[in-house]
């Protein structure tokens, strides 16, 4: 019932213009208002959450792609480092990092001595200033120069991530008052060494392409060790995914009887697109490690479940853009006397390769950002340590993976960490945002519409 | 077509490489989280070190690692398992049921843990019967056990501020928590007369079956939300202080100390958390970390047996290394823990 039929005086037929719009027509007309601004209303939320996500993550995990060192000139004293002054290398493997840690006090308490800077503070304190990666550097500079012993070197080292957080805003003195890894003198020293630009904040290009470190030194860890972690999954999984996923569909659309079998096989195929990925992890843990002896940690495993869960993302996109292409196709090609296989691979074929390019690649993005199926194989930990050498290596010595590495990071104690776990996100959401870009970009070109 | 020759040989390598899968060259440990922080300090510098690759340090909790360690033996399961409490009697026989049979067991050192809320909040000074108080399911009134129905710290002890009472303490799978349970809420059980009263009330043909759930009655917490299981790592209790001012949180004494930004800590019957007053044993809530190595893998996979010395020699785990640094506390028995991996001895002897 509307208040037109119910208004007591009945519109003249002739007042009915249509330039004086009705009642009834306005009331139409509002609606329609109504839901545009509902509908405007709604994307805004939505945008505005994404700003709100991206300025998120963007003001706190820039800090992480820049770092803060401390140039050092350090002398290679020969009588600690090469005690038989042999040069053999067996020899001088043996003086460990804990050998270097007098050395590069010695250096650290030269530069401020060098410098004339006045402080209370002990060379074991000064040197808490640089990372405990320093050691390390020193020791790994050493065994691949043995000539240089006995010389003085100039470093670039990190600094501690107190240091660190200090220079980027992150620890102010108010914060470090009960922190017993820092001292206010310390800070002060800093100041100083930060005027005469021995330390300095710079890009961190380790950030990028760097390993995992321990929970000791934040400021040594990196993403590059995982992002080859991914990078082998995702090698994997194309190799497999594709394939078996395109002849799956091909045959599932173009050869197969239409019956009850093929009704179940579609319905399944479905239903598995839908499964948490943890089940695929389960899967994996069970049948590739527990009953095909495959190595834990091993990103060709992690491969494996992740083809287990993007085949039907991908099965689904490929029969999609094949039963996209016109009957006329096949049609034409089957009338002038192809095979019904000429006609698929010769024809169909091609024409839905962009569909099922853009599906292999949402699905590739979708199995780059997975960490649950990770969690079961043994990929989340303190596992992204070694660079892989070979092929061989990259597929099967334990690794871990983008998000599994994020992951591990936002749970350390260090609050350095949880940056560098804002900045992994930016490198994962570059990764993914490139991937779709391309898979629109290739659906607008290659794309045909009949 | 290209791109079939292109996957059928990508195919024929994925194949081939797995069954290339022979020999595991590098150390693999899975556990306990409140471990993983020194195993993967252990590891680096392991793998700075010696000619070995890093060793992999996974976490789950020490009984997930313990259950994995248990798996059996062979390439495909872990070599160690880091845990922050003793093993089981229970996961001993499921070893030797799979197969694992000579366990070397390595304590560390010892770990505090510690009772950290808001850094603006207010400050506590508890005592385990504020504990037991707070968070037990049925406290000891008038000679009876009644349900819990204390709301805020004020309630449970005059001396304290009237802020609600709201706890989270590690989940069961973690070994802190029956750390939490053992050296606190019993504790504070025991302090009340409430275990008494239950002990005199406990079901049981034997005293050991009596003691055994009169014991089980005092660690039952109450249920209500006031005392809030966490399953994850101590970085979601931090978060959920943040978000709850009110909040108590327990954590690692590690953690704190990497955190004392954001966190303060309670003294507990009077003694400030610190690596130096749990080592004099004068606070109470400490307990000991160990790490267990399959003895069959020593030899087989290259490293294990070098790893473990590495873990607990004395630039390592001694009072001045890399790990009683970040927070551990060194064991004054190292020497003998030392001589132990050195002669390989395995976990009671000859079973």
């Amino acid at each position: 019932m509307t208040d037109l039929s119910q208004s007591p005086t009945p519109v003249p037929a002739g007042q009915n213009s249509l330039l004086t719009l009705s009642d009834r027509t306005k009331k139409r007309n509002a609606a329609e208002k109504r839901f545009k601004i509902y509908g405007i209303s709604a994307i805004a939320v939505g945008l505005l959450m994404l700003v709100v996500l991206v300025t998120t993550i963007v003001s706190r995990g820039t800090g992480a792609f820049q770092q803060s060192f401390i140039t050092l000139k350090v002398e290679l004293l020969e009588a600690k480092l090469d005690k038989k002054g042999n040069r053999n290398l067996e020899d001088i493997k043996k003086v460990t990092t804990f050998g270097y840690a007098p050395i590069v006090k010695a250096a650290m308490q030269q530069a401020v001595q060098d410098l004339g800077i006045e402080t209370d503070l002990k060379s074991k304190q000064m040197a808490a200033l640089l990372s405990k990666n320093a050691v390390a550097q020193l020791r790994a500079y050493v065994l691949e120069n043995p000539e240089h012993i006995g010389t003085t070197v100039e470093f670039r080292f990190l600094a501690q991530s107190r240091v660190d957080g200090y220079l980027k805003g992150r620890v102010s003195r108010d914060s470090i008052e009960n922190d017993k890894n820092i001292s206010p003198q310390q800070l002060d020293l800093a100041d100083e060494l930060l005027a005469a630009g021995v330390l300095e904040k710079t890009f961190n290009l380790d950030f990028i392409l760097g390993s995992d470190a321990s929970d000791q030194r934040p400021e040594a860890a990196g993403m590059g060790v995982s992002m080859l972690g991914s990078l082998f999954m995702m090698l994997v999984v194309l190799a497999l995914a594709l394939p078996i996923g395109v002849a799956a569909s091909i045959y599932l659309e173009e050869f197969a009887a239409k019956n009850w079998m093929t009704d179940i096989i579609e319905v399944n195929i479905a239903n598995l697109a839908a499964v948490p990925s943890i089940v695929y992890g389960i899967l994996g843990l069970a049948v590739f490690i527990n009953y095909m002896h495959l190595p834990m940690s091993a990103p060709l495993v992690g491969g494996l479940v992740l083809t287990l869960m993007t085949l039907p993302t991908i099965i689904i996109s490929t029969r999609a853009s094949l039963k996209a292409v016109p009957p006329s196709i096949r049609d034409a090609a089957l009338g002038v006397g192809a095979s019904k296989m000429q006609a698929v691979f010769h024809h169909v074929l091609p024409l839905a390769a962009p569909g099922i390019l853009t599906g292999t690649i949402i699905g590739l993005a979708q199995a780059l950002g997975e960490t649950a199926p990770l969690l079961l194989i043994g990929m989340v930990g303190f596992i992204a340590s070694n660079a892989p050498e070979s092929i061989a290596d990259g597929l099967l010595a334990p690794n871990s993976a983008m998000p599994a590495q994020i992951y591990e990071w936002a749970k350390r104690a260090d609050p350095a960490f949880y940056e560098r776990a804002w900045g992994g996100i930016i490198i994962l959401l570059v990764f993914l945002v490139t991937m779709n870009t391309v898979a629109v970009i290739l659906r607008r070109r290659f794309e045909r519409r009949w | 077509m290209s791109f079939m020759k292109l996957t059928a040989s990508a195919l024929t390598i994925a194949a081939v490489s797995a069954t290339a899968a022979s020999a595991r060259d590098q150390v693999q440990v899975a556990g306990s989280s409140t471990v993983l922080p020194y195993a993967s300090i252990v590891a680096e510098a392991f793998g700075e070190n010696f000619d070995f690759p890093t060793p992999v340090v996974e976490s789950g909790g020490s009984s997930a690692g313990l259950k994995r360690f248990c798996e059996g033996l062979g390439e495909n399961t872990i070599d160690v398992a880091n845990a922050s409490r003793k093993i089981k009697d229970k996961e001993i026989k499921a070893c030797a049921e799979a197969g694992v049979t000579d366990i070397i067991e390595v304590r560390i050192g010892y770990d505090g843990i510690v009772f950290a809320s808001d850094i603006k909040g207010n400050d506590f000074a508890f005592t385990p019967t504020d504990w037991f108080l707070a968070l037990s399911n049925e406290v000891l009134v008038d000679g009876k056990m009644v349900a819990n129905t204390y709301k805020t710290w004020a309630d449970v002890n005059p001396a304290f501020p009237a802020q609600d009472i709201q706890a989270f303490i590690p989940g069961t799978k973690h070994g802190t928590r029956e750390v939490f349970e053992d050296k606190v809420i019993l504790a504070g059980c025991e302090a009340t007369g409430a275990f008494e009263h239950l002990l005199a009330h406990a079901e049981g043909d034997t005293p050991k079956a009596q003691k055994k759930a009169a014991e089980k009655a005092c660690i039952s917490l109450r249920t209500d939300g006031r005392s809030v299981d966490i399953d994850g790592d101590y970085t979601e209790t931090l978060a959920r202080i943040e978000s709850n001012k009110d909040g108590i949180g327990v954590f690692g004494l590690a953690f704190y100390e990497n955190n004392t930004d954001k966190l303060q800590v309670a003294t507990m019957s009077g003694i400030v958390p610190s690596t130096e007053s749990i080592a004099t044993g004068e606070y109470p809530v400490s307990r000991p970390l160990f790490f267990y190595v399959k003895k069959a893998h020593i030899g087989v996979i290259p490293g294990l047996k070098e790893y473990a010395e590495f873990f607990i020699s004395d630039e390592v785990a001694g009072a001045d290394g890399p790990l009683s640094e970040y927070g551990l506390v060194a064991d004054p028995e190292l020497v003998k823990t030392q001589e132990a991996v050195a002669a390989e001895a395995t976990m009671g002897g000859n079973s």
